[in-house]
């Protein structure tokens, strides 16, 4: 058994340890939220926190989440009130096919916990493994500065 | 390369304290195995060249798990701070049930993806003593600026002393199988011929010809790292 808290909310999987988090998390526990690209750390869209850390859900062995915390998209919105990254994907119309969104949109909660008001440039680097291949990063990174206080 | 039996052949070593933790020691410093690259960054104590090198492997979601020792271990050619290590002339400290014993950065690296650790050995920790008075620099060219596997790497140590180098260490990845020093520029180097001291560099590298890069490439782009570092410190 490994026991980590997910989203708040303390749980327990029965899986071989090497086992990738990310298919504990949408298998087991149907949090299908995070998503799988390319399966080998390239692309972030399997994004989640571990520790308050981004990391690549495809990367990591089950085992090594025990005792952790891990904030998925998922624990984003509180019941319906979208958190305010959410919003501004969505005011900015940077998702197009969303796949790579849940990982940036992770990505970019890490980076405003770990400091409000970041420049463009830092945004660009905190995001800067994730992979789009639909809008162009421009209205992705435009909605992460406005989300975390700066002017697009 | 056999395939590990997924529940008996894997050890996770992840969280184990003795082999994490970056500190301060009489002479240098000591990098724990297990410091991510993330770690490695906030570190401020470090060189800046090496918080550099930290910076430039892969994005953030690798460096929060990335460590130094699996970069060290791993061995791959493109392994971007293996150059580091060779100029700063690391020692890394492996342990077994015989003990400990420390294997010099020169001798580590013995072939493609080999090293002169025995199977049962244990990365610990790596320890440098950087000198402040060395010039220490770092130089990744990849295809762009994050996530991307190196073309040429170069790491370079540079002593001057009244004006003249004494000492000059020169280490590059991604060109061969294993990260190698260039003598031959190292020598032209002490011998006073500045910058052009870059154009021996036929003479000690033959870049791999990939994917990735033609060998032409590698060796223009490589004589130019090089040159343009010297020309910064030693003048055209
Ligand atoms: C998307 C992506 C981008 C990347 N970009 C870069 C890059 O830009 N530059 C770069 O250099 N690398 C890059 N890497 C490669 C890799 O992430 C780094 O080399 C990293 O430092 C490896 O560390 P690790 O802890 O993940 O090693 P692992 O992959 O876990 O281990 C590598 C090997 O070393 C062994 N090992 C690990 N630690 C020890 C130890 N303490 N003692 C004995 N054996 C040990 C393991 O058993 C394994 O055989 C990238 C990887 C990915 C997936
Ligand atoms: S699916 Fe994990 S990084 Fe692409
Ligand atoms: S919206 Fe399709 S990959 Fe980003």
């Amino acid at each position: 058994m490994t026991q980590f808290s997910l989203n708040g909310h303390t749980t327990s999987v029965d899986a071989p340890p090497m086992t990738r988090l990310i298919d504990v998390l949408r298998e087991q526990l149907r949090l299908t939220g995070t998503k799988e690209g390319c399966g080998e750390g390239e692309c972030g869209a399997c994004t989640v926190l571990i520790d308050g850390l981004p990391v690549n859900a495809c990367m990591i062995p089950v085992v090594q989440a025990e005792g952790t915390q891990i904030l998925t998209v998922e624990g984003l919105a509180e019941d319906e009130r979208l958190h305010p990254i959410q919003t501004a994907f969505i005011n900015y119309g940077a998702a197009q096919c969303g796949i790579c969104t849940p990982g940036f949109v992770v990505a970019a909660k890490a980076l405003l916990d770990a400091q409000p008001n970041p420049s463009r440039t830092e945004v660009r680097e905190a995001l800067a493994g994730n992979l789009c291949r639909c809008t162009g990063y421009q209205k992705i990174i435009d909605a992460v500065v406005e989300a975390l206080g700066g002017q697009p | 390369m056999v395939k590990p039996n997924l529940l008996k052949d894997i050890i996770n070593i992840w969280g184990c304290t003795g082999l994490s933790g970056i500190d301060s020691t009489e002479y240098g410093f000591r990098i724990g195995a297990l410091s991510t690259w993330t770690e490695v960054r906030q570190a401020t104590a470090l060189p800046p060249a090496l918080i550099e090198c930290a910076a430039t492997v892969g994005a953030q979601q690798i460096q929060n798990r990335g460590t130094v020792g699996g970069n060290i271990v791993n061995g791959s050619p493109a392994g971007d701070s293996l150059p580091m290590w060779l100029v700063l002339d690391a020692e890394f400290e492996v342990a077994s049930t015989r003990g400990v014993r420390r294997i010099p950065a020169s001798e580590f690296w013995t072939g493609y993806r080999k090293n002169a650790m025995v199977d049962d050995e244990l990365l610990v920790a790596v320890h440098i003593q950087p000198k402040s008075t060395d010039i220490l620099h770092y130089r990744k060219v990849g295809t762009r600026m994050a996530q991307s596997i190196s073309k040429v790497v170069l790491g370079a140590r540079l002593r001057i002393a009244d004006g003249r180098p004494i000492e000059a260490r020169f280490a590059m990845g991604s060109i061969a199988a294993t990260p190698v020093r260039l003598p031959t520029v190292e020598a032209a180097v002490l011998a006073g011929e500045g910058a052009d001291a870059a154009t021996h560099m036929a003479q000690d590298i033959t870049p791999l010809d990939d994917i990735r890069s033609t060998s032409g490439y590698r060796l223009n782009v490589a004589t130019r790292v090089v040159r343009s570092f010297l020309e910064q410190y030693l003048g055209a």
